[in-house]
């Protein structure tokens, strides 16, 4: 049962930092309203306006989260790569740049067809 | 950690057709759209010839490839060939262009809503969906794969790039393309179900053997660490998972609306090929690495069989659509796979393979029948249309009627034998009750086999009726390789027992 | 492997052996081209539905020439069967192998001995007559060499059915002469209740069948192998129940084929095809087939005296229904059909009594084989003659119209009924002695079922050829051609001699089967004299009942209403109806109720509107109205299932 007592001490952690987040800001937040707090939050531009009941999200909304997808695999495989650059030698090279061709792949793709042009 | 020794000649086959499917993508990107056509089909025709030659000349080997994670053994080769075999005529249907006034059986482009002028606008200047190549290779790729599979990361690899192409290519249709498009989101959100729940079961069977790679699972099995509960649910949850890719009944819902939406070719492709896969992933999985608690989830097989066996026979009665038919008909004909399954021993395993081998041959001929018969609004798949075929176009249907006597196993068809293998199988492996239960169930199956037979040769023709359409050699080949296939292998099955005999051990 | 394993059979065979024990050798010689007999007709079948429209004007010689090659071919290797000595007359020739599944092998190999060259001249012999008979019959019928073509693919199924040295093997040509059966008894297909038919045949045929696929996966998890010698060999070592077992399973797939209770119900209905087709199929070779089954296996039966008394009662039951039946039909082919499932019943009672009976069963199949194939046709001739009118309220007086067909017709009719010297009479008085040597009960029921058939052959005799005419048609009925007359006389011929020559020719039937089933006499229950005196009263009062009714009163041309028993026989004593209550019914809930499941349950939208392409708007919504979730939770539930069974394997 030992094995689990740092997960159990996790799963708490993230409970108490939750909850205690949400308690925290009701307390110590100021209480004002207006219009701007109330819209959802889109990074601080103006939110696009969207039909009641959910509606449709244009298809580049997807297009740029799958653009930024092929990135983020990128540098997830590269950078333990990189640490053992040393070990690896040769044969993690070849098979990084494979890796990164064929990320790029897709890229080259979604550039090809448009998927990068902003209307 | 040091770099990996990787077998690059044993591994030619996947390399084959996962670098193909690449360069499928990468015409997509460059070569014009006129020549995209002839090109992407060249390419993926020659893709797996060359992966199929590979596979032959790769027969006799027994290596556990990649460091472990892929096994290059005989029924993953024999798998393997039959795949490339079946994916090659697949990919003939694909291309067959004379159905649809110079349309193929996929929307021009899957993006446009239905019905929509954009839509029009395309498919007035025929253009042609080219991304099914490509597509169709990566989901080759992910099939070749599946069964070789030799540790759980790569099964579980395997199985999405197997799925995920074939997502998309459900949704593609180019006639009823609401029906498609549910069918592909439908098998989207339950396969993507199923793929949770059968990671969750790798998750367990790592949690009790400390290991990833089948032969390392089943020496834990031998050592008998860890927790059983643990070790139970999760084989359970594996099982789960690769039950629902077979289409095992409870996990068959999805089978008869994906095989009713899907493109017809797709669902011909589909039906034969990820079958086959799935059931050697399984068959790998259970054997080798489960091999030593067969106790355990025997019991839960012969429940699923059973089920499965009754379930597709009966509900196949009442179906209209001749698509739906068939799907409900591999529903049963999974559930005949896995009496055999049960035995676990090697006897079983070359059963399953010949199996599997004469059903996708005529599973996918079968499916390539549906395709030419036509009327106004594309394939005529109500089964009253069908009244009466055999007036009309006697060759044709006495070709269908051969495939759908195979599937009723009866003699001097490949379903007989194969049927009689499995049986056999089963019987020598201690389940014999369960082919009783195999036995009714082909009866009954039997009935709406025939009831289609008479309806195309006893009934009077309906005065719409459908026409039945002039296919191109593609698929005129395609469909007389499988009707003499089917036959031959009837008649002469020796060669093909012996090859899936030699080819039924597993390496470990 | 499968040499060393034949071989091993063999010599077991030789050692120990089943019924009369005989060993049986490989093939040499002529007895090597054995394959022949099954490749002439097949080859034929071939031309004929391969070759097309080119073929249309010949069609009809070459279908009759390869029947009547293969007959030959049979009549050589019966002369070279008869120059080996008595116990040394079985021949096996390995073609090739079929099945090698792990310990389970299966070769096509044939088995030539005295059972199976009976019933090859049987087969080929009534064939080619039926052949030469079906170019008169068939010839206005533009679809003549498809129907030659379907004859010669049933002479060659059906051969390989008897020739064939294992049960898997005869099983394909169990299902050859099925499907071509249907293909036949559809052949008018234009008609709908010809379409019906051939699919009830084949429906009803499929239980039958599942019967013996059983009977084959028991004998696979038994001997490990379904090869008649193995089996044979081996059956002693089994546990009598597993033989008991296999019988019953052998004798439900008999019951199919032979259309024996409860099965019986697609043989009347199966009269819709051509008139040679209930004469070759449903009279004299394929109902056969399932009394062949029987006596083939008569290794097994020996040792399971259950399954054999089960044998009796079905055979019993048939032979006096198949006569009520044939009773009151007033249609000449029903007539006989009714008339057939009762003589098949005969056989098949007697296969039931063992070694006593096998041999008297192949007899009686014989004789059978020869005369009710000459009454089939001499109704065929009636029919053609009558612009294929098949009541027999509407015949009458057709001695003077059609001499030759009377006179031939004559000869069966007398066979049938068992009048000395005539054919039938010599086998059907074998069967009733062999009866009452066994038991009163069976004795009895043999004894009325000869009464009975007396009766209704009378019936049917002076309905068609006596009394007063009833026919409509201005010009009287003509004679048929030649090429139709020609077979009816070899028929007749046959139905007179037949009986006397195959008893008492050379050592007769009795002897020549033994080393293949085996012999036996039982001592009979009183003086043979006094049953046979017995029987010929029986059958003269039978005669002359009819006679009172048909023959010195007027045939009424409107149906009498009849007596319930009469009522009842002509609705086929409600075989459709037990079927309907027995088998359909419960079918049919299940699969509502499996169905309604499927669909309320599961998956509602798409049975319903995948169908109706209205309004694909709002397919799209019922989408997003969770179906998908109905299944997730279908699968969710599987999931809870599959675990929990997993677990609780392991609780105990």
């Amino acid at each position: 049962m030992n094995a689990y007592a740092p997960i159990l001490g996790l799963i708490l952690l993230a409970a108490v930092f939750a909850v205690g987040s949400v308690a925290f800001s009701v307390v110590a937040g100021p209480k004002r309203f207006n219009r701007a707090r109330l819209d959802s939050y889109e990074c601080g531009i103006e939110p696009t306006p969207q039909p009641v009941g959910g509606g449709r999200f244009p298809v580049k909304y997807y297009l740029t989260a799958m653009t930024f997808i092929i990135f983020d695999i990128e540098i997830i495989f590269l950078y333990p790569w990189a640490v053992r650059f040393d070990h690896l030698g040769v044969f993690g090279f070849v098979a990084m740049v494979t890796f990164i061709f064929l990320i790029t792949v897709p890229f080259i793709y979604e550039w090809r067809r448009g998927g990068l042009d902003w209307d | 950690m040091n770099a990996p020794t990787i077998e690059y000649a044993e591994l030619a086959p996947l390399i084959t057709i996962f670098g193909a499917a690449v360069i499928g993508v990468l015409i997509e990107a460059f070569v014009p759209r006129k020549v995209r056509h002839p090109v992407q089909v060249a390419v993926a025709l020659l893709a797996l010839v060359a992966a199929l030659v590979q596979v032959i000349l790769l027969a006799g080997t027994g290596m556990v490839a990649a460091v472990g994670a892929v096994a290059v053994d005989g029924p993953a080769l024999f798998l393997q060939g039959t795949i490339l075999v079946l994916a090659i005529i697949s990919v003939a249907f694909f291309a067959e262009r004379r159905l649809e006034a110079g349309g193929d059986a996929f929307a021009p482009a899957a993006s446009t809503l239905p019905g929509s002028e954009e839509e029009r606008i395309l498919v007035r200047e025929r253009m042609l969906q080219t991304e099914v190549y490509p597509l169709a290779l990566f989901a080759v790729g992910g099939m070749l794969l599946f069964p070789a599979a030799n540790d759980l990361l790569m099964l579980f690899i395997a199985l999405e790039v197997m799925s995920l192409p074939l997502y998309l290519l459900c949704g593609m249709a180019r006639r009823r393309r609401l029906l498609s498009q549910e069918a592909a989101l439908k098998y989207f959100l339950l396969g993507a179900f199923s793929s949770a729940i059968f990671l969750f079961g790798m998750a367990f069977v790592y949690g009790y053997a400390g290991t990833l790679r089948f032969g390392e699972i089943s020496e834990a099995l031998t050592a008998n660490i860890g927790q059983d509960g643990i070790l139970l649910a999760g084989v359970g949850l594996m099982a789960v998972g690769l039950l629902f890719k077979v289409g095992a009944v409870p996990f068959h819902s999805w089978t008869p609306d994906v095989y009713q939406g899907a493109p017809t070719p797709v669902t011909g492709f589909m039906a034969a090929c990820t079958k086959l896969a799935a059931f050697g992933a399984m068959v790998r999985l259970f054997y080798v690495a489960f091999g030593g608690m067969r106790t355990d989830w025997q019991p839960m097989l012969w429940a699923v069989a059973i089920a499965t066996m009754l379930v597709g026979a009966v509900v196949a009665l009442t179906q209209t659509d001749i698509k739906r038919m068939l799907a409900y008909s591999s529903i049963a004909h999974a559930g005949f796979v896995l009496t055999a399954m049960v035995a676990a021993d090697q006897t079983a395993t070359a059963a399953i393979l010949f199996y599997l081998a004469t059903y996708g041959i005529a599973t996918l001929g079968a499916f390539a029948v549906v395709t030419l018969v036509r009327d106004s609004g594309g394939e005529a798949t109500h089964l009253a249309k069908w009244a009466g075929l055999g007036r009309r176009s006697p060759v044709l249907a006495a070709t269908f009627a051969l495939f759908l006597l195979a599937f009723a196993g009866i003699p001097l068809t490949s379903g007989f034998v194969g049927k009689l293998s499995v049986f056999t199988a089963a019987i020598d492996g201690g389940a014999a009750p369960l082919v009783v239960v195999g036995v009714i169930a082909s009866a009954i199956a039997a009935f709406f086999y025939v009831r289609v037979i008479v309806l195309m040769f006893f009934s009077d023709p309906a005065p719409e009726g459908p026409t039945v359409a002039v296919p191109s050699l593609w698929t005129a080949v395609g469909i007389t390789l499988g009707a003499a296939a089917t036959l031959l292998l009837g008649i002469v099955p020796g060669p093909l027992l012996d090859l899936a005999q030699q080819a039924s051990l597993f390496v470990r | 492997m499968t040499s060393t394993l034949s071989a091993l059979a063999t010599a077991v065979a030789t050692e120990g052996g089943h019924g009369g024990g005989q060993a049986v050798a490989e093939a040499t010689g002529v007895f090597d081209l054995t394959w022949l007999l099954i490749a002439f007709p097949l080859l034929g079948a071939a031309i004929l539905l391969l070759g097309g429209r080119r073929t249309d004007k010949v069609g009809h010689l070459i279908g009759c020439g390869a029947s009547i090659a293969s007959f030959v071919m049979g009549v050589v290797l019966f002369a070279a069967m008869l120059g080996e000595p008595s116990d040394g007359r079985a021949f096996t020739s390995q073609l090739w192998e079929y099945v090698n599944a792990g310990g389970y092998t299966v070769d096509v190999s044939l088995l030539l001995d005295q059972l199976s060259i009976s019933f090859v001249l049987l087969i080929t012999g009534v064939g080619s007559l039926i052949h030469v008979y079906s170019i008169g019959y068939m010839e206005h019928d533009e679809r003549r060499r498809r129907f030659f073509g379907y004859l010669n693919l049933f002479v060659a199924a059906m051969l390989l059915l008897v020739l064939a040295a294992d049960y898997l093997v005869l099983f394909i040509g169990w299902e050859g002469v099925g499907l071509a059966s249907y293909l036949l008894i559809g052949f008018w297909q234009h008609k709908n209740s010809a379409a019906v038919a051939a699919k009830k045949a084949f429906v009803v045929n499929r239980v039958g069948d599942m019967g013996m696929v059983l009977a084959m996966s028991s004998m696979v998890l038994v001997f490990g192998s379904t090869a008649f010698d193995v089996v044979f060999a081996s059956a002693e070592g089994a546990s009598t129940g597993w033989v008991t077992a296999i019988g019953l399973f052998l004798l439900l797939g008999a019951c199919g084929k032979s259309a024996q209770f409860p099965l019986q119900s697609w043989l009347l209905d199966a009269m819709e095809g051509p008139t040679p087709v209930s004469a070759l199929i449903h009279a004299a070779t394929m109902v056969t087939a399932g009394v062949y089954l029987i006596v083939r296996s008569a290794a097994i039966y020996d040792l399971a005296p259950d399954a054999r008394t089960a044998v009796v009662i079905v055979g019993a039951i048939t032979l006096l229904m198949g006569a009520i039946i044939g009773c009151a039909k007033d249609d000449i082919k029903k007539a006989l059909a009714g008339s057939t499932m009762s003589q098949i019943g005969y056989m098949t009672l007697a296969a039931g009594l063992g070694p006593a009976g096998y041999a008297f069963a192949i007899f009686h199949l014989l004789t059978h084989g020869f005369f009710k194939a000459n009454m089939f046709l001499g109704a065929g001739s009636v029919m053609h003659g009558m612009h294929d009118e098949v009541n027999m309220r509407r015949y009458g007086g057709l001695r003077i119209a059609m001499p030759v067909t009377f006179i031939t017709f004559a000869m069966g009719y007398l066979a049938i009924i068992g009048i000395p010297p005539f054919a039938g009479y010599f086998s059907k008085d074998k069967i009733i002695e062999a009866a009452f040597a066994d038991n009163w009960i069976t004795g009895l029921a043999t004894l009325l079922g000869a009464g009975i058939t007396a009766f209704y052959m009378t019936r049917l005799m002076l309905m068609t050829f006596f009394g007063n005419r009833r026919w409509k048609q201005s010009e009287p009925p003509h004679e048929s051609p030649s090429v139709m007359t020609a077979p009816l006389w070899a028929l007749a011929f046959l139905s007179v001699v037949g009986g006397f020559a195959l008893l008492y020719f050379g050592a007769g039937i009795v002897d020549w089967l033994a080393p293949v089933t085996g012999e036996e006499h039982h001592e009979l229950p009183m003086p043979l004299w006094l049953l046979i005196t017995i029987t010929l009263a029986t059958v003269v009062a039978g005669v002359a009942v009819a006679w009172l009714m048909y023959g010195r009163r007027a045939v009424r041309e409107d149906v009498p209403a009849g007596s319930p028993l009469t009522v009842a026989a002509r609705n086929d004593l409600y075989g459709d109806a037990f079927n309907e209550a027995v088998f359909m019914r419960p079918g049919q809930y299940l699969t509502r109720s499996l169905v309604y499941f499927e669909n309320r349950g599961v998956d509602g939208a798409v049975v319903g509107t995948a169908t109706a392409f209205g309004g694909l708007s709002s397919r799209l919504r019922r989408l997003q109205t969770g179906f998908v979730r109905s299944y997730a939770v279908t699968m969710l539930g599987g999931v809870g299932v599959v675990v929990l069974a997993m677990l609780v394997v392991r609780l105990p």
